[in-house]
């Protein structure tokens, strides 16, 4: 049987119709094309279906949508400025390479979100933690943290101009 | 140039976005959920199935089990199909099994509206078997009076046993001993034998291989997957299901990696079968992780019994391997894999009375082992690197001296298939290394370690082939085609599978023909019924294979816009004086006439003439005459000689050479918790000119965190009662997390190889290779202790040292 | 999509117990990292979920009048790592869990779920015995009290009833005042695992920090169930901090009180030796928090 819950996906409210017993991935994937959500592993393991939920990372296999009811929820899709601008976290991840096959790497850009949105300043083993949630066997993670210590260097550099 | 330069991804902006569309992404609404039954027996067969409680669930389409698939047996490696009979390979395999050959075997599958009601459906059917005796190792699979598990094919489960040699023909490794004995006396050799073994490893590309299927308008059965090879996907779906090649479409979108699982047909043909049995309605067949380790393909787990003799003096004089890999229930690769061992084994070092090697590929009843990155030669350097070091400590020589003075020479070619060193980097990349690691400071440092924390270094080598030639045909094409606006799309037979091949074309055809690198579009997305004929991503082939066929095609494209572009030039007056682009042309020639000192009447030729920066130049000084837009649609629209301008070429290559490398180790032993840090790692390539640096060097770090997990981690366990997998999950199968890998230090060594179209060779698959021996090399320096299995675990490496007397 | 029977979100700790005791087929959910998986597999699949987890009463961290500190069931992982509270006087317990799984787990599993759950392997267990947490569940007859030492009855076996609902936990001053503590996770990866052993030591020095007053040693994996090893913590009492045989005492007599099994995960030889080896550095970690330093 559906329910309806709402929740504000990527910025807009939105009024959705869902089978309780769908993950938050299913439905941000099949109600809602947000396809950069990824289906890696099904049960928390591997982080590729990363979102933002009221800005903290979860694992969106293992989030049953009933509990997304009255909550904000943000996928890469919401990351663009409204003019389609880049945000300087997919930038980063562009110009350092730090792309390969690039199925992790919507969820790893999620958690780069949560990282830089902390406003604190991470040493390269401590960006290693907070990254640990992504398995990525492409690239040997050395450019994706190239790419989110970059990010979060030039937040704080710009949120102290 | 654009060849050599770090270019930015050309599916970057798209990944980074979430707009990357990969397989599931594709999905029509509505579609139907397929799912898989597999055995819960190893070694079996089924007598009879009952589905009648499951086709009773509601949502429940259609129920398939192995009594319904056509009495059809197909192959399934990725490699190119062979018109001569004893290159083909092993047709072993059904849509689902009867015959059950390990713990996991496709027995039936189930469609339904949903994907709760397929599994509601699987776990109702129910199977009656006759249960044979699990034979999931390969002791136990060679026994007397083990089950054959493929009695058609094979009388015994071996399915191959290979014996190769260096040196004479008939070297024997026995005979070498006794006559170096005898030669030099006991006393001035050094002699080390050992078992050593490798794990079996499951690739871990984060997407699964997922498909989805229906029947289109032309009655073709259409399948989008996850694959590396969709041409030989193609083929084998074909062949699965008993229909023409013609009748069967493959689409093959972006891929969340492969690592060599997905240059196997997976389950494309049962997806596709799947859809025809409920009238072409389309069909996903998701397959979970699970599915993934235990039913898809593995690293071979190969066990090698290795013996080594040196004279005091540090000349090898011969070594030995005798190699048994562990093959799992379908032969997949067959014996390939498992002979590119035995092969690099006895390529690397000059054995000065020679060198022996024998093989053996055996069916067990366990998980298939097929292709892996670096085809079998992980295992191959874990066996001849422990070993030469091992040789070295008994020497008391510093290994780097041992390998300097043992290892492939420049021009060695061997002498088995021909294949040459025809960019030799070897020892220079040792040298670079070296100098970048030091070596000889911290081996001295390390010397004499003691407590309870020990550091110490290492190192291995390797080679690696470039391609598949004269093993296998060696074939790809490509096609461009011009766009009003100057600008082309590349359409590649090769794959991009996250290893960056868009991006590394995309440079090759730009700088071949002059377009500008952001105006060729090269199209992702292979669909058998356009996309030119090329075998797929495999053997690092594709930038050194279908690279010749890129550089060719955009030569020829090159030339025909040039034919066109003296078109114009000679018709100014006449012809183009019509158009509206007349006033640039006359005046591009008056440019040219006037510079060449060309008289009106004489011809403007296309070899005057170059495309620089998408713009038709005067090859002589490069004087800008017209931009290629301009003569795109002039090309397009002109009433007097329209054209479309396309090139397509096939390319057949006979060429192959070497690449090699040096990986150096620094690592800090932690005895007590049996734990290894690895404080330092260096890693350098010879694999000619470099395309692409960044993307190379993504490449190599990716490379080494796999041989990483191979070091320290990464096991899949199959129980030896049942031939169940233990650890079938992404937690217990230990693939490192980014709290698990060194920052690495790498470089290159670049020197032009001939053979290759950019003087590029192989560098997909190399950096998955030497950093575990390295490691392992290195724990043996920092505590006295040769580990002889991969991976060492902190188990194994305690129970070691305590059998060592550390502990 | 899951292959659950139905799903409800309790609105409040009493709503939930009704709605478990009016259905039998009904399970309770609070984090879902366990219980999601477990329905996937096959082994919970067609039960009903009682969802606990946007009940603001179970959530947070909290000191009470008596200075008890309390811990809602409900709180994520990276909510009591980050609780000020947790950090001044339970900075153990905040690492502990902060060692569950990666950031995203910890963003969603909650300390009841780790502990309810009955795992001898959960990241809070061996911390929670350390620091002899009581657990307050509610059922149909109201809500009860009971010590972690009284929680475990086996493998994945607890005391708690199918209806109850643990809503929070409750550790006394006297159990942190004056005490520090490490915990040591020994897992094949730095991330992304399941404990291959867990050890907690907690200490009270005297006042100079020349001997031990008090120690508490506490296990995960060294037995079906999470452990504490009293007669180990016997042999530190009041044992100076330059006794020789202090860490050796300390650890052979852990290894008299453990009972690790041989899986294919980790031999019981293996987990011994870490048994051994873990007590020792974790002693030695705990007294350097307080202070202290073991010249043994």
């Amino acid at each position: 049987m559906l329910k309806i819950i709402h929740v504000t996906v990527n910025g807009r409210e939105r009024e959705i119709a869902v089978d309780e017993r769908e993950s938050l991935l299913d439905t941000l994937r099949n109600r809602l094309d947000l396809s950069s959500v990824k289906k890696g592993c099904e049960v928390g393991e591997c982080g590729a279906c990363t979102v933002l939920v009221d800005g903290e990372a979860i694992d969106s296999c293992i989030y049953l949508a009933m509990w997304a009811d009255g909550k904000s929820v943000m996928t890469v899709e919401g990351l663009k400025s409204r003019e389609g601008d880049l945000s300087p976290i997919q930038k980063a991840f562009i110009e350092e390479a730090a792309v390969q096959c690039g199925f992790c790497t919507p969820g790893i850009i999620m958690s780069a979100v949560e990282i830089v949105g902390t406003g604190k300043r991470y040493t390269r083993e401590e960006l290693r933690k907070l990254i640990s949630g992504h398995l990525c066997r492409c690239t040997g993670y050395e450019k994706i943290l190239d790419a989110v210590a970059r990010s979060v260097e030039e937040h704080l550099r710009g949120a102290a101009d | 140039m654009e060849v050599g330069q770090g270019k930015v991804r050309v599916d970057a902006y798209a990944k980074v976005c979430g707009e990357a569309k990969y397989t599931a992404d594709l999905e029509p609404k509505n579609i139907l959920h397929g799912k898989v039954l597999h055995s819960e027996i190893a070694n079996g067969l089924v007598k009879s199935m009952d589905i009648s409680e499951a086709e009773k669930v509601p949502g429940v389409v259609k129920v398939l089990t192995c009594f319904d698939v056509p009495d059809c047996q197909f192959p399934t490696a990725g490699h190119p199909w062979s018109v001569e009979e004893k290159h083909q390979d092993i047709c072993d395999r059904r849509l689902l099994n009867r015959r059950v050959r390990f713990y996991g075997d496709d027995i039936a599958c189930v469609i339904a509206e949903d994907e709760v009601a397929a599994q509601q459906a699987l776990r109702k059917i129910k199977v009656e078997y006759e249960e044979y005796p699990a034979i999931p190792t390969v002791e136990q699979a060679m026994a007397e009076g083990a089950t054959p598990l493929h009695p058609d094919l094979r009388k015994d489960n071996v399915i191959v046993h290979s014996h190769m040699t260096m040196g004479k023909a008939d070297f024997s490794f026995e005979k070498a001993l006794e006559e170096a004995k005898k030669e030099y006396g006991e006393e001035e050799l050094v002699y080390v034998e050992e078992e050593l073994d490798t794990p079996r490893i499951s690739h871990c590309h984060i997407e699964l291989p997922v498909s989805w299927a229906y029947v289109d308008n032309n009655g073709k059965v259409t399948v989008t997957c996850s694959t590396q090879i969709p041409a030989i996907v193609k083929l084998y779906t074909a062949m699965a299901l008993g229909i023409p090649t013609g009748k069967v479409r493959i689409i093959k979108p972006y891929i969340g990696g492969g690592f060599g699982n997905k240059q196997d047909v997976l389950y494309e043909p049962l997806n596709a079968f799947m859809s025809m049995q409920v009238g072409g309605r389309p069909v996903r067949l998701e397959i979970s992780r699970e599915e993934t380790i235990i039913s898809t393909r593995t690293r071979h787990k190969i066990t090698g019994y290795v013996r080594g003799l040196a004279k005091r003096d540090g000349t090898i004089l011969a070594r030995s391997l005798d190699a048994y890999a562990n093959n799992g229930a379908y032969a997949s690769h067959g014996h390939a894999i498992c002979a590119n061992c035995c092969t690099v084994f006895k390529d690397l070092y000059r054995d000065r009375m020679g060198t022996e090697a024998d093989g053996w590929t055996v069916y067990t009843s366990s998980p298939t082992a097929g292709a892996m990155r670096a085809y079998g030669i992980p295992q191959s350097i874990w066996f001849t690197e422990c070993l030469v070091d091992d040789l070295a400590k008994k020497l008391g020589m510093d290994p780097y001296e041992l390998r300097m003075k043992n290892c492939m020479e420049e021009g060695f070619r061997d002498p088995g298939n021909g294949i040459t060193f025809r960019s030799y980097g070897l020892k220079q990349c040792m040298e670079k290394g070296a100098e970048l690691f030091h070596w000889t400071e911290k081996r001295e440092k390390y010397g004499h370690e003691s407590g309870m924390k020990r550091r110490g270094v290492g190192m291995a080598i390797f080679c690696y082939k470039t391609g598949v030639h004269p093993i296998s045909l060696e074939t790809a094409s490509a096609r461009m085609v011009l766009n009003q606006d100057g600008s082309a799309q590349l359409i590649m037979g090769a794959t991009e599978i996250g290893q960056g091949a868009d991006t590394v074309f995309t440079q090759m055809a730009a700088d071949t023909s002059g377009l500008r690198f952001d105006e060729i579009y090269i199209v992702s997305t292979q669909d058998t019924d356009v996309t030119p004929f090329d075998t797929g991503a495999y053997a690092s082939r594709q930038t050194y294979v279908s690279g010749m066929a890129c550089k060719k095609v955009a030569e020829e494209f090159r030339s025909r816009i040039l034919d066109y572009a003296a078109y114009m030039l000679n018709n100014s007056v006449e012809d183009i004086s019509k158009t509206i682009y007349a006033k640039e042309v006359s005046r591009a020639e008056e440019k040219l006439r006037s510079q060449l000192s060309l008289s009106p009447k004489e011809k403007i030729l296309p070899e005057m003439l170059e495309i620089v920066d998408s713009r038709v130049v005067l090859k002589e000084g490069g004087e800008a005459l017209f931009p290629l837009s301009i003569l795109a649609d002039t090309a397009f629209y002109s009433l007097d000689r329209a054209v479309h301008i396309t090139a397509e070429v096939s390319n057949q290559c006979k060429d192959n050479t070497f690449s090699s490398g040096v990986c150096f180790a620094e690592v800090e032993v932690d005895l007590p918790l049996g734990l290894v840090k690895i404080l330092d790692l260096v890693e350098l390539h010879d694999s000619g000119i470099i395309i692409n640096r960044k993307t190379a060097e993504g490449q190599v770090h990716g490379g080494i965190a796999q041989s990483i997990g191979y070091a320290l981690s990464e096991d899949l366990l199959v129980d030896e009662k049942t031939g169940r997998v233990l650890n079938d999950n992404l937690l217990d199968f230990k693939i490192p997390t980014a709290m698990d890998v060194p920052d690495m230090r790498i470089d290159f060594v670049e020197l032009e190889d001939p053979t290759g179209p950019y003087g590029n060779k192989s560098l997909g698959e190399p950096p998955t290779i030497a950093a575990a021996p390295a490691i392992r090399n290195a724990v043996l320096q920092a505590t006295g202790i040769g580990m002889k299995v991969a991976p060492m675990t902190s188990q194994r490496l305690i129970e070691a040292f305590q059998e060592g007397g550390l502990l | 999509m899951f292959d659950i029977a139905g799903f409800y979100e309790a609105r409040s700790v009493d709503d939930a117990v009704r709605a478990l005791s009016e259905d039998e087929n009904a399970e309770l959910i609070n984090g879902g990292t366990d219980v999601l998986i477990r329905v996937r597999a096959g082994k919970d699949a067609g039960r009903a979920l009682v969802s606990v987890k946007n009940i603001p009463e179970i959530k947070g961290v909290k000191l009470l009048p008596d200075e008890s500190i309390w811990i809602g069931a409900g709180t994520s992982f990276t909510h009591i790592t980050n609780d000020p509270l947790i950090m001044e006087h339970l900075p153990m317990l905040g690492e502990a869990v902060d060692m569950v799984g990666g950031p995203q787990i910890r963003n969603m599993g909650t300390m009841g779920g780790n502990i309810c759950n009955g795992a001898t392997s959960a990241d809070s267990a061996a911390s929670a015995v350390s620091l002899n947490t009581e657990l307050l569940l509610t059922g149909p007859e109201g809500e009860r009290r009971i010590s972690i030492h009284d929680f475990y009855t086996g493998p994945g076996r607890t005391v708690r009833r199918r209806e109850e609902v643990c809503t929070g936990f409750l550790i006394r001053k006297e159990d942190y005042e004056g005490w520090t503590g490490k915990y040591i996770k020994y897992g094949k990866r730095r991330a992304m695992e399941i404990a291959t052993l867990g050890c907690a030591v907690r200490v009270k020095l005297n006042g100079d920090r020349s001997r031990i007053e008090e120690a508490r040693l506490a296990y995960g994996v060294a037995a079906p169930t999470p452990i504490r090893c009293r007669k180990a913590e016997e042999k530190l009492k009041n044992r100076s901090l330059s006794d020789p045989g202090l860490l050796s005492d300390f650890s052979e007599t852990a290894l008299t009180e453990v009972n690790p099994r041989s899986s294919w995960r980790a031999s019981r030889e293996f987990r011994m030796q870490l048994i051994s080896e873990l007590a020792k550095r974790a002693l030695s970690e705990a007294v350097k928090l307080s202070g202290g330093e073991i010249h043994a």
